[in-house]
């Protein structure tokens, strides 16, 4: 039998800022019950990115330099984070001293407008991006579903967007499916990464059948009972639904269909009422 | 300048009121301690890179920030 090449609608290898990135998982670093927990979890979860964060240093404490030479051991690209920042000026200066610190210019741009939701300021997020896109940062916005915020963040310079799935740390899933769904058919070529929201692995196999790129989390290996567990279990979900989205999946349909043929039915032809 | 050494000056450092004798901002690393650290740092909410350290000049009320790698999501 002759191998029918499958129609994929996008088989290619995922590239952020001209890198190529083998994986389709970036996980968080945070909440893990120990450094160990944490390592194993990376491996696990076959994260080919970790997110990172600054935070304020004890005189002659060292806390960050043990931390980052744990993170170097893993062979994995490091993003920091701008997490609390509340304006763009300080969103700003943090994602300074994370390039200093970390060696990168990849930053993931937070700019939080709400304590409640820890929602995105699009307004700061759009200001902060623009300057750092022009202070040469790879700039991965985390933003909302919106449509419009998204265009202004690609047309200043993002070539990478993360839109939430639900506030950070809730494990609710994508909230806003049908927006999300329109910004993944109107940013045909733009790479969109699920941020946070995310909950179980249906959570995240739903985005990549959705069609987004790849998926971000933590919360939800981080605070499992097996958080290694369940970074593979993860791993697995996003294979899954990354595969079944090129594979091409069915459309979905108000009324039954019949899967087994109705041709041939016995006793077709009985009058059933 | 070399008057000033006894003199303190008091600033914040990550957010803690301080007293310094330190002229610079290297001068203050050094003085906490953080010598050997990589840390990174701002100055009254601007980023001052490690190569500008050095003629960074602390004035009174001045709010350093000393930051390092840590988790995050």
């Amino acid at each position: 039998m002759n191998a029918i090449e499958p129609i994929t609608p996008s088989g290619a290898t995922l590239k952020l800022y001209g890198v190529e990135v083998s994986s389709r998982l970036l996980l968080g670093t945070g909440q893990y019950p120990s450094p160990h927990v944490m390592a194993s979890a990376v491996q696990a979860a076959r994260a080919g990115i970790v997110t990172v964060s600054v935070r304020r240093e004890a005189a002659r404490a060292n806390t960050g330099q043990r931390f980052f030479e744990l993170i170097k051991s893993l062979g994995v690209r490091v993003m920091p984070n701008t997490a609390g920042s509340r304006t763009p000026r300080e969103a700003i200066a943090t994602a300074h001293m994370a390039r200093e610190l970390f060696g990168t210019d990849w930053i993931k741009l937070e700019v939080i407008g709400n304590d409640d939701t820890l929602q995105p300021d699009l307004f700061g997020l759009l200001e902060a991006a623009t300057a750092l896109r022009k202070d040469g940062f790879k700039v991965f916005p985390y933003t909302t579903e919106d449509l419009v915020a998204a265009e202004r963040l690609v047309a200043a310079g993002c070539e990478v967007l993360m839109p939430w799935g639900a506030p950070i740390g809730t494990g609710r899933g994508l909230a806003n499916r049908y927006a999300l769904r329109s910004l993944r058919k109107y940013f045909t070529g733009v790479p969109l990464i699920i941020d946070a929201g995310i909950g179980a692995p249906s959570h995240a196999a739903e985005a990549m059948e959705l069609g987004f790129d790849a998926v971000m989390l933590n919360t939800a290996v981080a605070s499992a009972a097996d958080p290694v567990r369940m970074a593979g279990a993860f791993a697995a979900a996003i294979d899954a639904g990354r595969t079944a989205y090129e594979a091409g999946l069915m459309e979905m349909r108000d009324m039954a269909a019949p899967s087994t043929p109705v041709a041939g039915t016995p006793f077709f032809d009985l009058d059933r009422s | 300048m070399q008057s000033e050494v006894a003199n303190s000056t008091g600033i914040h450092v990550n957010g803690e009121a301080t007293a310094t004798t330190a002229v610079s901002l290297a001068d203050l690393l050094v003085e906490l301690g953080f010598a050997e650290t990589a840390v990174a740092t701002a100055l009254n909410g601007e980023f001052v890179a490690r190569h500008a350290r050095t003629a960074t000049q602390l004035s009174p009320g001045d709010h350093v920030e000393i930051v390092a790698p840590r988790q995050g999501g």
